[in-house]
């Protein structure tokens, strides 16, 4: 047993027991909490995987920003409480076997590990250094133009978007 | 930017410069005064219309392969911006009437159309997936619009929350067959396929293949992925209703078209059973339970979810390469006959309904045969025209699409298809008898615009029957390659 | 670099299939947003996997993955504006209360 192999099986214990965590808290703002647990793994694993640039990304973009913005909304609500017997009768048969079918496919692929050896190791190694954000950012601008320049139009949008569904109109009840 | 680039994305460049330029010039338009940004919205698009028609015949390839111009995507640039042209003229009167003006309307809708052209180019599976989204962002907002109305609020939350989850769907199912094939660009994975050198990654391309239909079975309204769309025709505002069943449903096939046809005619082994018996379900569901339906809106609904089975219906056999290329142009004539009849039937729709959602249950049409003759006589056909009877657009559609699934081997979905055609007459022809045989005082919305939709698309839905074979042509040269 | 690439999608697909569960069994809507972050959350492992393991010298699997951020953090600002316009009026965000999940 390595050591990477280690903080793995660790991360991913953890990753998944926050996961659950947000899927059974009855506090909004609790779960809220458990998801950027979770998030703060999964930018761990980005530096495993030799990925720091999303890795930074995760922890600013989805932990920061994303999560910061949910807890405020649900201060700002005092929506806080999720509550208990949350369930529709026909949602939790539907949930188990959406959900049990996609893990289903989890299984196969670890049968499959065992039957072929093709996507088993990375190659090489990667370092976690920043040259590889050098290149991924003039990819994007060259390669990547048109859905980088997409991404900017959708992020207007979502801004036009928010503004004109918050705004209070004068002489409405907003 | 090389010249091919220029080429290929110049009518989206045109369409989203413009919905910039509009949110700006709209803050010096005076509230009251809205129908200048209408009329600057429409001129947008008749100039991106322009610009799309001289292009037409063009085939083009840009930003590395990842925007295409060809057939395809021109019929169908040209179907979302008629469609645009026709919500930018039932909105103007619609939107004051019910006292919603507000400018930032236009720009959204520009913006929406420019999403969807986009998923029309789009021959990589991220410009998949980014117009995706921006075709459904503004679609969202839209939804609510008619703030502060509760049921609208409502519609766009359901319409958000139903939606971001079959994004989630999409993009895990992209990065499966990415996994699967080490690329995202369509063109490319057509390669690969046909290098038939995948391995263990065929499974992964499978279910990433099976992912991506799922998301975009929401989009298009597909049972079992439908329970969201009658609350959301019915919350939203009628215009914005219409144009999110042509558009958006016309979009989602778009994708599946360039995604299914074009790159996994190779899975069509393992998924043409699951659309099989996608396209049976959603033909019986949907129009069985319009039959229930009281409110207008959520029996238009239920019709938009069964239309999408009929239309599933043609890509059926899409991996026979037999009938494939007739198969995707037997769709897209009927994504128009549908277009046509489906705005032509919001639109009257639109003359009945009165402010908070009232007039808009099919009692509220009745004694309009008297009452408005030409109104109801437009009614009438776009209703024969749903229900696939003569003399209407719909059932030349209607007989190309059985056609293809007979000539695909799948007789026993042709027959369901016609035997739910029949079920669909019952609740059809009602709304026709009430309107003629039974007493009431309707008071239709004379306003110009509408009026003109209306006419507009009635007599489209008549006329263009008499020349099949000449639009069929044009979606038989809209093929996939 | 002892961990085989199936791993990696096993936990994103765990992720990915708890998100769906937590979306479909809730019907706060909040919750149900929060199980959407969780399933795109899934999508970015695989990105990342896929892009060390089959190919690191191409970087499509980690400008995917940028972008994937942006969109998440669009369509969380207009969800959550959304769901601020209907509390508003409604005090509620408990989606069947506002009459959403009728399935």
């Amino acid at each position: 047993m390595d050591l990477t192999l280690i903080l793995f099986i660790i991360l991913a214990v953890t990753a998944i027991a926050t996961a659950l965590g947000l899927l059974i808290s009855r506090n909004a703002v609790y779960a809220a909490l458990f998801l950027v647990m979770n998030f703060a793994c999964v930018a761990i694993f980005y530096l495993l995987l030799g990925a720091p640039f999303i890795a930074m990304a995760q922890v600013t973009v989805y932990a920061g920003a994303i999560m910061v913005l949910f807890l405020f909304v649900i201060m700002l609500l005092g929506a806080e409480k999720l509550p208990k017997g949350d369930v529709l009768p026909v949602q939790r048969p539907l949930a188990i076997g959406a959900a049990v079918i996609l893990l289903a496919e989890a299984v196969i692929l670890l049968v499959q590990r065992f039957q072929s050896t093709a996507m088993l190791q990375a190659p090489g190694t990667v370092e976690n250094s920043m040259d590889s954000l050098r290149e991924m950012s003039g990819l994007l601008f060259t390669e990547y133009l048109l859905p980088f320049e997409v991404t900017s139009i959708l992020l207007l949008v979502a801004m036009v978007g928010a503004i004109v569904l918050t705004k209070q109109e004068k002489g409405t009840r907003g | 930017m090389t010249q091919s680039d220029l080429i290929t994305i110049l009518p989206l460049l045109a369409l989203v410069v413009w919905a910039c330029a509009l949110l700006l010039v709209d803050l010096f338009i005076p509230k009251g005064r809205k129908g200048w940004t209408a009329l600057l919205a429409a001129a947008g698009l008749a100039l991106t219309m322009g610009l799309t028609l001289a292009q037409a015949g063009r085939e083009a390839s840009g930003f590395g392969g990842m925007l295409r111009l060809d057939g395809f995507s021109t019929f169908l640039n040209v179907l979302f911006l008629g469609s645009g042209l026709l919500g930018v003229a039932v909105a103007y009167g619609y939107l004051k009437r019910m006292d919603l003006e507000r400018g930032e309307f236009y720009s959204l809708l520009l913006f929406s159309i420019t999403g969807m052209m986009l998923m029309a180019q789009a021959a990589d599976l991220i410009v998949i997936f980014l117009a995706l989204e921006l075709l459904s962002i503004p679609l969202y907002v839209l939804a609510a619009f008619a703030r502060p109305r509760a049921d609208s609020e409502e519609a766009g939350l359901k319409y958000f929350l139903l939606g971001a989850f079959s994004t989630g769907f999409v993009v895990y199912g992209i990065t499966l067959v990415f996994g699967a094939t080490g690329t995202t660009s369509l063109a490319k994975i057509v390669e690969v396929l046909a290098a038939g050198s995948l391995g263990t990654g065929s499974l992964l391309l499978t279910i990433g293949a099976a992912l991506i239909l799922v998301g975009f079975s929401f989009k298009v309204a597909a049972v079992p992925f439908h329970m969201w769309t009658p609350d959301v025709y019915q919350g939203a505002p009628t215009p914005v209703t219409a144009f999110m069943s042509v558009g958006a449903k016309a979009a989602g096939f778009a994708a599946l078209m360039r995604i299914f046809v074009m790159a996994f005619p190779s899975l069509s082994a393992d998924l043409t059973p699951v659309l099989w018996a996608l396209a049976a379900l959603t033909m019986f569901i949907g129009n069985i339970i319009a039959i229930s339906q009281t409110n207008i809106k959520r029996m238009l609904a239920y019709s938009s979810i069964a239309h999408a089975g009929y239309i599933l219906m043609a890509l059926v056999a899409y991996g026979n390469p037999a009938v494939a290329a007739d198969s995707v142009a037997s769709a897209l004539f009927y994504l128009v006959a549908y277009a046509v009849t489906s705005f032509g039937a919001w639109s009257v729709v639109m003359s009945l309904e009165k402010p908070d959602a009232k007039g808009l249950e099919i009692n509220d049409f009745a004694g309009l045969g008297r009452r408005n003759p030409l109104l109801a006589a437009a009614m009438t056909i776009f209703m024969l025209s749903f229900t696939g009877m003569p003399p209407t657009l719909g059932l030349v559609g209607k007989f190309f699409l059985f056609r293809t699934a007979i000539e695909g081997g799948f007789i026993g979905l042709a027959i369901i298809g016609v035997l739910t055609s029949l079920i669909s007459a019952y609740y059809y022809l009602r709304v026709v008898v009430t309107m003629y045989m039974r007493e009431g005082e309707p008071q239709a919305e004379g306003e110009y615009w509408l009026t003109f939709t209306t006419v507009v698309t009635a007599l489209a839905t008549v006329v263009l029957q008499f020349l099949p074979a000449a639009l069929f042509a044009l979606a038989a040269g809209a093929v996939l390659k | 670099m002892s961990i085989p690439l199936s791993w990696y999608l096993i936990l994103a697909a765990a992720l990915f299939a708890i998100g769906l569960f937590g979306v479909l069994s809730r019907r706060n809507a909040i919750a149900i947003l929060l199980g959407v972050e969780l399933m795109l959350n899934a999508v970015n492992i695989n990105l990342a996997a896929f892009w060390r393991y089959l190919d690191p010298a191409q970087m499509a699997g980690q400008a995917f993955a940028v972008i994937v951020f942006a969109v998440a953090a669009a369509e969380v600002a207009v969800g959550l504006a959304l769901i601020i316009s209907v509390y508003r009026r409604r005090k509620t965000v408990v989606a069947d209360e506002i009459d959403l999940m009728k399935w």
